[in-house]
């Protein structure tokens, strides 16, 4: 059987700010047959999205295909023109976006951009199309099919958005859907629905895919081949029980590693055998949320519901939990930023003023709090030496050679180059972003961190990374962390204790360790077991409880 | 949801309506400090005190401020504009033909100018980057940066006195044929709409650059839609918002900030009429202009904020 797609050698080149031109995809071919799915895997910036899209002969703004051809059904995509190629858009090869919730015109209903595609290329008269949209919306086990259309995008939930931008790609009956990190935006309990209608939907239909994730266990439920990416390489090529079973290239080694982290071992309890500490941060009762208080003294919109823990000194507590379900809002009310409603929050044993302005600077400084996204919380225009220098000054009057002394050793504690600090921060990568934001924080000689989802947005072999400094940190400088996220395996790989949330409510805490076993709360159970697993026949094999997913599952 | 929109929609028409009340107190207050008796001023400087003593208790001057207000708001409401001070006849009168004059121009500037500047936005923004887009940003940052009573009077230089094409006033003449209205309005619609253009194009561009940079719009082209298409049906329905507002903004210039191109044309126009009645220290009519251009900028504003409201789906 001839190969459906054949990549022969593609080349594309990128414009940056200074007008000069740089290689980013460098000499990649792969093919794909009929009906097959192959999956491109990669951390961002390996060049995964940018092949994706060439098979639509569409590059970004400011990028262009330089070399090489992309062979979609016998026609040269790289060597059409612009007309040609929006003749192929949607009807031979069609886009499953990464964000579907900004893929969809807010302005428009839903129904009129999931036919879109019809309409554009003239394929079947209205009321077909829409009887087949209404077609796909079920056979995608979207709720309502018959009326979902006529609601506007910002009506329905992410996961259901991501499923309507499914059937988008489609109606036109392509022969190739490229799926871009379709998955990646939502909870991991929707990502199950999610996946699971879209390989029913591949399955039935026959067609070919491309499937572009980071996520290799993600794409182990999806892809017939894996193709690992990285700076624009192609590292390794195999079916998808090859490469998770034995893959060849270091890189793929590398990405498997750091996928199942080494759990924190218990053995940190023998730290603990003396008497049992004071503990360094203790909540009782707080509450916490948006809007007005009503008249019972709860704010409008309860986000975070009477929760109380007590944290030791050098032990780590893990805060998880889907989007919404108050954990960023309970580090933001820890850290003084919004106070709470209800309840107290004692640091060392003293209550703390509910607002930052109203804490001592020394209670300021021993609790420290790194945000998710380093990109908007370094000020672009400060060089990492003031950055880091700003606390300094602040919390311990540093000033001068003494000051200097300090950021170099601070670079030293993250594993930072000292020419760094002459750099702004959008100079250097994600990564070392994070780990200027943490040596912020540690700036402070801190003695609790809030980590706020400060692995989310990296990839997984640089937040892996990441927690090692962590833990390397915490052994140094003896800290406590509180480490929230919404991914069990990095809080299982660093914390102790691990307290899971659910709609503002504290409904579990456990040992790290213990968390989603039998005999735990039912959201835990349901929460642990939709974690995708790297063995290709986890999601089919999968069986929830329907009860479960109907009662705590927000579709 | 709809009972949530009609309650946004009331709340910008009550805010519209505090905005004229707190205006149209500053407006008074504004008048009542000038320095000068209105009786004195009127009755010139061989005025007897008991002349003035008299006209000031028929003018209600004696009473207290706040009640003064007052009676003139309430006649204000009731179309009772006043008697102007200077030629006694009524406001209302004054004001109307010459409204009626700013009305006509003002409406056939924004005919030609609107259509214009909104097409020279969209397709710049379409061709963003070319020569063309190039060439409309220069111009227009061209034109903002000359006054525009170097336009006018280059206009009336070229035009009226070199080419003897147009005539060089608008006032008197009586208009018989169309093509005679045209040659009438030519020069202000031409020199009105230079001004105002500029601010119209640099907006619906960077409006709808914007929301040609969206992922939606990324997603239309991936389905195979045309530029145009792109343009007309995704990214224009939601840079609605931002243009309307340019456009109201730019029209409200055309009632109050014409006394420029008024004065060069010599047109009687409403902005005219109240620098005259500054002059003449007629403050019921300075007072009752001041109070019909802030109702239009309110107008066109409030109106601007209904359709941005209505266009967006979140709110409707």
């Amino acid at each position: 059987m001839s190969p459906l797609v054949e990549i022969r050698d593609l080349k594309v080149e990128a414009t940056t700010d200074a007008g000069r031109r740089v290689e980013i995809i460098k000499g990649v071919s792969f093919e794909i047959a009929p009906g097959e799915i192959v999956a491109l895997i990669g951390e961002s910036g390996s060049g995964k999205t940018t092949i994706a899209l060439t098979l639509l002969g569409y590059t970004r703004a400011g990028c262009r295909i330089a070399g090489g051809s992309v062979s979609v059904d016998g026609r040269d995509m790289a060597a059409l023109s612009e007309k040609e190629r929006a003749k192929v858009r949607g009807v031979d090869v069609a886009y499953v976006p990464q964000s579907a919730a900004a893929a969809f015109n807010p302005a428009q209903r839903i129904m009129d951009q999931v036919i879109e595609i019809t309409r554009i290329h003239q394929l079947m008269p209205r009321p077909a199309a829409e009887a087949k949209a209404v077609e796909l919306f079920k056979a995608l086990s979207l709720p309502a099919p018959e009326s979902i259309g006529s609601r506007y995008p910002h009506q329905v939930s992410g996961g259901q958005l991501q499923r309507l931008s499914a059937a988008m790609a489609l109606i036109g009956d392509p022969k190739v859907v490229i799926f871009d990190e379709p998955t990646t935006a939502l909870d991991v309990t929707t990502q199950i629905e999610v996946l699971r209608a879209f390989k029913s939907v591949m399955r039935q239909s026959r067609m070919a895919g491309v499937y572009v994730s980071h996520d290799l266990a993600v794409v182990a439920q999806i892809a017939d081949r894996i193709v690992v990416l990285k700076g624009g390489e192609i590292q390794e090529i195999g079916t998808t029980e090859q490469i998770l079973s034995a893959p060849k290239h270091p890189y793929t080694r590398e990405l498997l590693a750091a996928f199942s982290p080494v759990a924190r071992v218990a053995a940190q309890a023998a730290a603990t055998a003396s008497p049992p500490p004071q503990p360094v941060l203790e909540l009782d009762a707080v509450s916490a949320g948006y809007g007005r208080l009503q008249p019972n003294g709860k704010p409008l919109m309860l986000a975070v519901d009477a929760v109380s823990f007590k944290l030791e000194r050098g032990r780590n507590l893990g805060v998880i939990g889907e989007s919404g379900c108050g954990k960023s809002t309970l580090a933001r009310t820890i850290a003084g930023i919004l106070p709470p409603s209800s309840g107290h929050i004692r640091f060392d044993g003293r209550p703390m003023a509910p607002l930052a302005r109203d804490r001592t600077p020394e209670e300021l400084r021993k609790l420290q709090i790194v945000f998710q996204s380093a990109d908007t919380a370094l000020n672009p225009a400060q060089s990492i030496e003031d950055i880091l220098g700003r606390p300094l000054a602040f919390y311990h009057g540093l000033r001068g050679p003494a000051r200097d002394a300090r950021i170099d050793r601070l670079l030293d504690l993250v594993h930072l180059p000292r020419a760094l600090k002459h750099r702004l921060p959008g100079e250097l990568s994600g990564g070392q972003k994070q780990r200027v934001n943490l040596a912020r924080a540690l700036a402070a000689d801190p003695e609790l961190v809030l980590c706020d989802e400060i692995t989310s947005a990296l990839d997984t072999v640089v937040a892996a990374a990441i927690i090692e400094l962590l833990k390397e940190l915490q052994r140094e400088l003896g800290l406590s962390y509180l480490f929230i996220s919404h991914d069990l395996t990095t809080v299982q790989a660093i914390c102790d204790e691990v307290a899971v949330m659910y709609r503002g409510v504290k409904v579990e805490q456990l040992p790290a360790d213990q968390v989603g076993k039998a005999g735990g709360h039912p959201y835990a159970r349901l929460l642990m077991s939709s974690v995708p697993k790297l063995d290709p026949s986890w999601l089919d094999t999968l069986e929830r409880d329907p009860e479960l997913v109907a009662a705590f599952s927000k579709r | 949801m709809n009972l949530h929109l009609l309650s946004l929609l009331g709340g910008r028409l009550l805010v519209a309506l505090l905005t004229l009340l707190i205006v149209s107190f500053v407006v008074f207050c504004a008048t009542q400090i000038l320095p000068g008796d209105v009786a004195e001023v009127l009755l010139g400087q061989a005025a007897t005190p008991e002349a003035v003593a008299g006209l000031r208790a028929a003018m209600h001057l004696n009473d207290p401020a706040i009640l003064r207000f007052f009676r003139w708001l309430g006649g204000m409401l009731t179309g009772d504009l006043g008697i102007s001070y200077a030629n006694n006849r009524p406001i209302a009168e004054l004001v109307a033909g010459r409204l009626g004059n700013s009305l006509q121009l003002a409406a056939a500037t924004a005919l030609f100018s609107v259509p214009i500047a909104l097409a020279l936005g969209i397709t710049s923004a379409m061709l963003r980057g070319s020569l063309y887009d190039r060439s409309v940003t220069m111009a227009t940052i061209t034109v903002i940066s000359v006054p525009e009573f170097m336009i006018a009077t280059a206009g009336v230089l070229i035009f009226a006195v070199w080419l003897k094409w147009l005539p060089a006033l608008s006032f008197a003449r009586d208009v018989h044929s169309f093509g005679e209205m045209l040659r009438i309005y030519a020069m202000p619609v031409f020199t009105l709409s230079f001004v105002i253009s500029a601010q119209m194009i640099r907006m619906s561009r960077a409006a709808v650059v914007e929301a040609l940079n969206t992922p939606y719009a990324e997603m239309a082209q991936l389905k195979g839609a045309s530029r145009p298409r792109v343009v007309l049906r995704h990214a224009l329905p939601n840079a609605l918002g931002p243009i309307v507002n340019a456009v109201a903004l730019s029209l409200s210039y055309l009632l109050g900030g014409v006394i420029i191109v008024e004065t060069i044309f010599n047109y009687p126009g409403i902005a005219k009429l109240m620098v005259d009645a500054v002059a003449t220290r007629d403050l019921p009519l300075i007072q009752s202009c001041a109070m019909i251009f802030c109702v239009v900028y309110l107008l066109l504003i409030t109106t601007a904020d209904v359709i941005a409201i209505l266009s967006n789906p979140k709110l409707r």
